[in-house]
């Protein structure tokens, strides 16, 4: 080794691209993507009609019994109307829709976790790991879902915990149906997950760090997962629309949040008896439902194009 | 302090890739073996350059050296350990002074970290310093390879292919490493790129001591930059010598076919030069021939060719060669 | 040495690319032409705009976000750059054959190789399928690739890739054309194969008289083939020589920085290779002046403001530098 000092030219080449992130390219192409702000217009809409509403009625106004007006139709006093027990449907729609929108969150949360620990477990460890998850997943998946759920939701019976949030107590059965949820919706999302280790894990930078010596925890976290992020950011949003729909389902059937409490769900259960007599009573929470879906999956359709890696970066020489 | 001057020494390195068949109880029923048992050392301070067409098994080598692949027999001694002997935290810590530099710079590049995270890793992963020491040497570092301050938060897609072969180069020294293998780093980049990489290479040999093993295909880069050449035919390994002699008088006909094949930035000299043409194709490497692998190709084939396989010997000093004919 | 007739002529060829980013110029007056038999060399790094020189040719520029704005292709009399697609359908293929970097992009993945070679002269030449298939099979022998009756048949992806090369080859000389253009077909081949692939189109060339444009970043492949060389740089064409000359004595700074960046393989030594300092310019914002001036060891103040254009250097040699114009001290 020479002690002379070897000078090693310094070329200041400069940058030719804007400094522009990867998060900051993703941003500009959703704000491009029409529907996709339509989307997210709509969903803020609907996330302020439910919280700011419970200003102006309080959840005992939604659960006020008043049979001397029921199913009466859209009025100045109750501009959704009211049920069959003289609630105003107005207010419940708001005390439900902070429900459904809870239970869809929370069960995709639920969701996310299983899955992308399963699908990173399998992907990344393959082998013996992989067989063994993936014939899981499939299994649960062949089951068709919404037996699963009524099972589940027989199963589990009321024993669990009311808990407050936001001020507001929710009783126990709602924990029951984001488990119930959460617990059979996982599996899509799983299979995502694996595929994108299964490929990111061959990819070069991967290798680089494993040659650099880091251990497999900081890989997947590290390096993986941030790069995988986005098929699980666009199939989380789609599936809290799924999520809010099964909570409609299983209240339909009468199994899930029961009354008086108000879901979106429970209260066109409530509807059906009275389909035409009073069809303000499924109008409004179907409504809803159908809005919250449509702006969920707009913006879900804006995210999977914004993250679109091809776009990414692009080349340069 | 292990002062031979031999760094890391290879023997009977074996990589085969299994092929398995059956749904449930897989067996093996056949491999590819992209290495198939070379042999040879790797001196302190040298270049040694690994050349072969598509196929030879030079970058499974160089993989399989480092023990990114694991190989499936021989052994690797790098200063007096046994690398395929190694595990786990122990694999891990050797690590530090063995590195690779890739040769697709845009794919060996975390794209969601910024320049300064990437070449840093190595130092975190490595526990090297405090977290203020380690910026400053990852600022030391992209001043080693000519990379401007400015490039610390900016990410690799921002960057040109020179600049992120120098990033590449910044992250596999930061942890101070002995041996460096690198896997065809100029490959990917324009030819007046090459240039600048390549003395970026030699410079910071001369001055950090750097023994590099130089995976290659263009021949007239590694007879610029490098000290001894070894070339791979279909796994193993048909000639190593010190790099005039072996340019000047190759002793294997498959060396000697492709040098001759190499065409040079003269027109005159070019268009003379004799070519020795190659017959057929790259055998598979699931069942290379029997015998010499060359055998089928070689145009100087004897009947012993196909049944004997070569020894790999030392002709003359310093210069290795496995083939029937050659004494 | 006598002017004759040019086969194909290029004049002042402009093409642009739109993109969100901004308008990149990647050719930006280009001119050039070749006699029937002759190989012409392009050579030039990636971003010099060789290949869409060479693809405007043919028109095979995506028309967005790609522009051919101005110039003329004069071949065998007409101007390409006008002809009605269907007609420029016709000279695609069967008057000009072309040859790219990647297979794939001519091969049709789901057909047989025999079959997509069969097509090409069917279509042009209007032979029967039999007759077809007949030269089908004298062209893969042609060009090298062994057992042709049972390789027809086969898929590409059965092909290596050197095979694949011999088969796009063979598919471009169908119908005999009169214009080869080939772009970087060897740059991601073994050495090996490249020299085979060489020698293959040498033969080829010398027996049917056949022009070829061969566009490449490898100085040792032009110097193989090519009769004259054209050097390219920021979409400009900065050299033009016979093959000898230009190696011999390169005037261009550029070209002379190139040469000298790359190592010999016959001449070993310890010399540092000469680098290029900076950078190719953005094509999408181009420097007033020459567009080498920012790296260049001789450049002086005219440099910096006009873009000189080509001129003499020598007995058919032009150089775009005004060095090389004003006569001073030789590079």
């Amino acid at each position: 080794m020479s002690e002379a000092q070897i000078a090693i030219p310094v070329l200041k080449e400069r940058l030719q691209r804007p400094p522009l992130t990867p998060g900051q390219l993703s941003w500009h192409r959703f704000l491009r993507h029409r529907m996709a702000l339509v989307g997210a217009g709509l969903l803020v809409a609907l996330v302020l009609y439910v919280l700011a509403g419970a200003a102006f009625f309080s959840e005992a106004d939604a659960n006020h019994v008043d049979l001397s007006s029921t199913l009466r139709g859209p009025s100045a006093e109750h501009p959704f109307g009211t049920d069959l027990a003289g609630r105003d449907i107005l207010a419940r729609t708001i005390y439900g829709g902070q429900i459904s929108i809870l239970i869809g969150v929370l069960a995709v949360v639920l969701s996310v976790v299983i899955g992308v620990l399963v699908g990173a477990a399998a992907g990344y460890f393959g082998g013996a790991v992989d067989n063994l998850l993936m014939r899981f997943t499939e299994a649960m998946f062949n089951i068709p879902q919404m037996f699963l759920l009524i099972i589940l939701a027989k199963f589990f019976g009321v024993e669990a915990p009311s808990f407050t949030l936001f001020g507001r107590t929710f009783s126990g059965s709602v924990v029951v149906i984001v488990s119930v949820i959460g617990l059979t919706s996982w599996m899509y999302l799983a299979r995502i997950v694996r595929s994108s280790f299964l490929s990111l894990k061959e990819q070069e930078f991967v290798t680089a760090a494993r040659a650099t010596g880091a251990t497999d925890s900081s890989i997947i976290f590290g390096h993986i997962l941030p790069s995988a992020i986005a098929p699980i950011i666009v199939s989380a949003t789609l599936e809290v629309a799924n999520a809010i729909l099964y909570e409609a389902y299983i209240s339909f059937l009468g199994m899930g949040v029961q009354p008086p409490t108000a879901t979106w769900g429970n209260m066109l259960n409530e509807a059906y008896s009275k389909l035409e007599v009073a069809p303000w009573m499924w109008f409004f929470p179907g409504t809803l439902i159908l809005l919250i879906v449509l702006a969920i999956n707009f913006v879900g359709d804006g995210l999977r194009d914004a993250f679109d890696p091809r776009s990414l970066g692009g080349r340069s020489k | 302090m292990n002062d031979s001057p031999v760094l890391v020494s290879i023997q009977g390195l074996k990589k085969h890739f299994p092929i398995t068949r059956g749904l449930l109880l897989r067996r093996q029923v056949n491999a590819v073996k992209a290495v198939d048992g070379i042999s040879f050392d790797i001196l302190r301070g040298e270049t040694l350059g690994l050349v072969g067409e598509s196929g030879c098994g030079k970058t499974t080598a160089g993989r399989a050296i480092l023990q990114i692949q694991r190989p499936t027999a021989g052994t690797v001694v790098f200063k007096g350990l046994d690398l395929t002997a190694q595990r786990g935290e122990s694999l891990r810590a050797i690590r530090r002074y063995i590195q690779m530099i890739f040769q697709d710079p845009f794919a060996s590049l975390d794209p969601r970290w910024t320049i300064s995270r990437i070449i840093g890793e190595p130092l975190r992963v490595h526990q090297i310093g405090t977290p203020q020491e380690r910026q400053a040497r990852v600022e030391e570092l992209m001043e080693l390879v000519g990379l401007d301050r400015m490039f610390n938060n900016r990410y690799p897609h921002e960057c040109s292919g020179g600049q992120r072969q120098r990033i590449g180069i910044a992250r596999a020294l930061a942890s101070t490493p002995d041996f460096i293998v690198c896997d065809e780093p100029i490959t990917a980049l324009d030819v007046s790129i090459q240039a600048q990489i390549v003395n970026l290479l030699e410079a910071l040999q001369d001055r950090l001591g750097l023994t590099y093993l130089f995976i290659a295909h263009d021949l007239s880069m590694v007879r610029h930059l490098c000290d001894r050449v070894a070339v791979m035919y279909l796994g193993t390994l048909v000639e190593l010598g010190g790099r005039d002699e072996l340019y000047r008088y190759p002793l294997h006909p498959y060396t000697r076919a492709l040098l001759s094949a190499v065409s040079v930035p003269d027109p005159v000299k070019t268009r003379s030069r004799p070519r020795l043409p190659l017959t057929g194709e790259l055998p598979s490497p699931i069942n290379p021939p029997a015998g010499c692998r060359f055998h089928p190709r070689c145009p100087q084939a004897t009947p012993e060719c196909q049944t004997r396989t070569p020894v790999w010997h030392e002709s003359s000093p310093g210069h290795w060669v496995a083939c029937c004919l050659a004494k | 040495m006598t002017q004759a007739a040019s086969l194909l002529e290029v004049r002042d060829l402009v093409v642009e690319f739109r993109t969100l980013e901004g308008v990149v110029h990647a050719v930006n007056g280009v001119s050039f032409r070749i006699r029937a038999g002759e190989t012409l060399g392009i050579v030039g790094e990636s971003g010099c705009g060789k290949s869409v020189s060479a693809l405007s040719v043919l028109r095979l520029i995506p028309q967005p976000p790609g522009k051919i704005v101005s110039g003329r292709v004069d071949f065998d009399g007409r101007d390409l750059l006008q002809l009605p697609k269907a007609e420029m359908q016709a000279v695609r293929g069967r008057a000009i054959g072309m040859v790219f970097q990647d297979p794939m992009t001519c091969l049709n993945p789901v057909l047989t190789v025999g079959r997509q070679i069969s097509e090409t002269m069917t279509v042009h030449l209007g032979l029967g399928r039999e007759e077809a298939r007949r030269q089908t099979l004298s062209l893969l022998e042609m060009v090298g690739i062994p057992t042709p009756e049972l390789r027809c048949d086969d898929y590409p992806h059965h092909f290596s890739g050197g095979m694949r090369q011999r088969a796009m080859i063979a598919m471009a000389l169908s119908c005999d054309p009169k214009l080869l253009i080939a772009d970087e077909p060897t740059t991601a081949l073994d050495v090996t194969i490249q020299s085979q692939i060489l020698e293959l189109v040498k033969r080829q060339r010398d027996r049917r008289n056949m022009a070829v444009i061969w566009i490449s970043h490898d100085l040792s492949v032009i110097a193989e083939l090519a009769d004259r060389v054209v050097v390219m740089y920021a979409g400009f064409i900065v050299e033009e020589a016979d093959v000898f000359k230009l190696y011999r004595e390169p005037r261009h700074p550029y070209t002379q920085a190139l040469l000298d960046s790359i190592p010999h393989m016959d001449t070993a030594g310890p010399e540092e290779l000469r680098v290029i300092p900076g950078s190719p310019p953005d094509a999408m914002s181009l420097p007033p002046g020459c567009p080498f001036a920012p790296r260049c060891t001789f450049a002086f103040d005219r440099c910096q403001r006009e873009n000189p254009p080509l001129s003499s250097a020598g007995r058919d040699h032009t150089a775009a530098c005004w060095v090389v114009a004003a006569k001073r001290k030789p590079p």
